[in-house]
């Protein structure tokens, strides 16, 4: 337990040493959408009833923060240390793939929901967020961030250099989270769209998340909750496999 | 009859069409000081790496103190200490930092008082608390030699530690291996400094395109391959007749003699007898490894089944018979 936990430590450090990069701009971002959503369409626009745009905006624009923090966490530790080659130390160690695996995890979730917390308390300032059932707000923010961590390990695995997981980033994961809900309800789309928004699961996150603050939803939450977490399952034992054969680390 | 430091059999690493390794037999007594020589390119990292976890072999297999390298991994990374040959640092952390993060990979909790030790007699403790990127780059690699130790593991490999590094810390740096040498555990060692590796090491292996062309002690290897030179000093203009061919060159009023074996030497001292020859001065130049290692890698395709010399140690058979100074 001690390698894990030395090496969950190192991996916090090393974002909370560069906290303005990793925590606050992020947060200053989503205070940005804030304030340019809230005067340009508060009073415009009402996806649900009794629910104003920007606390409608809210949660998703704190699970995009999750997930985009929690991919970015473990993917640029990894290039970085890969790139410097100080990822050495770590391999020479007698860490087992599980403690490997669990330590990026947990750091990426942590500055997943670390950034989120922080979109949170900024939204507070433009509109109130009720919380009708937060096992659900914690079960989405849990599951999603496990799924977009794991993604970032294995991209940060993956890449060889910078351009390949800035590509990641701008082509899978920027898109994924746009397209799902963050800013609208997919009841707005034409029927075609609204029907492939059904198979993006980044759509499932926020829905559920959604549906945990206002008690209402595009979907059931149980539907959302079948999709994600057997999602980061799947793709927490893929990441997996991919350390224990030694996928690009191991020659 | 306790497992060798290292044991490596049919060892081979290829990637795709180029062969990094090629069938190395190797062991390496618990306690040794062993040095692997070889070219850039010859296999001496791979061999490291394979042995460290970092890289899988094709064919054969290693173990450290009787675990094999991969079946058993986590308990053959307790037991090495590695220090790699690029001098990588996390720019993230101080010193400090850096080794009591390497100790809690290594489940170690509680470690301050080694790596205080380690701090010290690296001469590392006034930078404890800088960041790794405010260090010189000889500071850098005391930093990875003390990261590579904080487990007190019983063999430790180096691989070209002191490669740009300073005199006075290339110095220190030994006095503090060959003390942990002492104290038992055995060291690998990879250098392009051949003089280094022929005063610390006791055996030694050359390798060459991924096979070993030379292994055996170093005081063997000094002895039986190398060609002496006698050099000569006489109250006489000229070299007795006898003596003619075995003249190679002469410096100011000096003969250089080539004396192929020690044996040799007697005979050339009898000939100057009976020529009545007066010898002034004289002095034997003993070779020295690189003269051996110049050698070896300047054969052709090495035999691949080392066979005993002088009845010890294995060597090559192309090496007990030298074929002239280079």
């Amino acid at each position: 337990m001690t390698g894990f936990r030395t090496l969950l430590h190192k991996e916090v450090l090393r974002f909370w040493k560069v906290i303005w990069q990793t925590v606050a701009a992020p947060v200053l971002t989503a205070l940005l959408y804030l304030l340019i959503f809230f005067h340009v369409l508060e009073g415009h626009v009402q996806v649900y009833p009794g629910v104003s745009y920007t606390a409608f905006l809210m949660p998703g624009l704190i699970m995009m923060a999750v997930l985009q923090n929690a991919f970015a966490n473990g993917s640029s530790s990894l290039i970085q240390s890969k790139i410097t080659g100080n990822l050495v130390f770590v391999l020479l160690a007698p860490l087992s793939y599980l403690e490997f695996f669990l330590a990026y995890l947990v750091a990426a979730m942590l500055r997943g929901l670390l950034v989120g917390t922080g979109v949170a308390a900024v939204g507070l300032l433009f509109a109130d967020l009720p919380v009708a059932h937060f096992g659900w707000v914690l079960a989405f923010a849990l599951a999603s961030s496990a799924a977009f961590a794991s993604v970032g390990i294995v991209a940060g695995i993956w890449a060889d250099k910078f351009d390949h997981l800035a590509g990641v980033q701008n082509f899978v994961i920027m898109p994924l989270t746009f397209l799902s809900g963050v800013f609208y309800s997919i009841h707005s789309l034409p029927a075609f769209w609204q029907s492939v928004s059904h198979f993006n699961p980044v759509f499932y996150m926020i829905d559920g998340f959604r549906y945990g603050f206002f008690g209402q939803a595009d979907t059931s939450p149980w539907l959302g909750l079948a999709v994600v977490a057997p999602s980061a399952l799947v793709l927490g034992l893929l990441t997996l496999l991919l350390l224990r054969r030694g996928y690009k680390l191991r020659h | 009859m306790p497992s060798p430091a290292v044991r490596v059999r049919g060892l081979e690493k290829h990637y795709g069409a180029l062969c990094a390794l090629d069938g190395i037999d190797l062991d390496i007594g618990e306690g040794e000081f062993f040095a692997l020589l070889g070219p850039n390119g010859a296999g001496k990292t791979t061999l490291i790496s394979i042995l460290a976890g970092l890289v899988r072999p094709t064919a054969g297999f290693a173990q450290v103190l009787g675990h094999d390298v991969q079946a058993d991994y986590r308990q053959v990374r307790r037991l090495l200490g590695v220090v790699p040959q690029e001098l990588v640092f996390d720019p993230f952390f101080t010193v400090r930092e850096t080794l009591e993060f390497q100790s809690g990979y290594f489940g170690l909790a509680r470690n301050e008082d080694w790596i205080d030790a380690l701090l010290h007699h690296l001469g590392l403790a006034d930078k404890a608390d800088s960041n790794m990127r405010r260090l010189s780059g000889g500071m850098k690699r005391r930093v990875l030699v003390a990261q590579a130790l904080v487990h007190k593991p019983p063999v430790i490999v180096l691989d070209e530690p002191t490669a740009g590094v300073d005199v006075e810390l290339r110095q220190s740096l030994w006095a503090f291996i060959r003390d942990l040498n002492r104290q038992g555990h055995t060291i690998l060692l990879t250098t392009h400094y051949l003089e280094e590796a022929e005063t610390l090491c006791q055996r030694v292996a050359m390798l060459k395109a991924g096979r070993i062309v030379a292994l055996d002690r170093t005081d063997n290897l000094l002895r039986s391959c190398g060609e002496r030179h006698l050099r000569l000093r006489l109250a006489a203009a000229d070299l007795p007749e006898s003596l003619a061919t075995r003249l190679v060159g002469r410096k100011g009023d000096e003969f250089i003699l080539s004396l192929p074996d020690l044996d040799d030497l007697e005979p050339t001292l009898a000939a100057l007898r009976m020529a009545g020859a007066t010898v002034l001065d004289m002095g034997l130049d003993q070779p020295d490894l690189e003269d051996i290692f110049v050698r070896v890698m300047g054969q052709g395709t090495p035999t691949p089944s080392p066979s005993p010399a002088r009845g010890r140690g294995a060597l090559l058979e192309s090496l007990s018979r030298p074929e002239g100074k280079r």
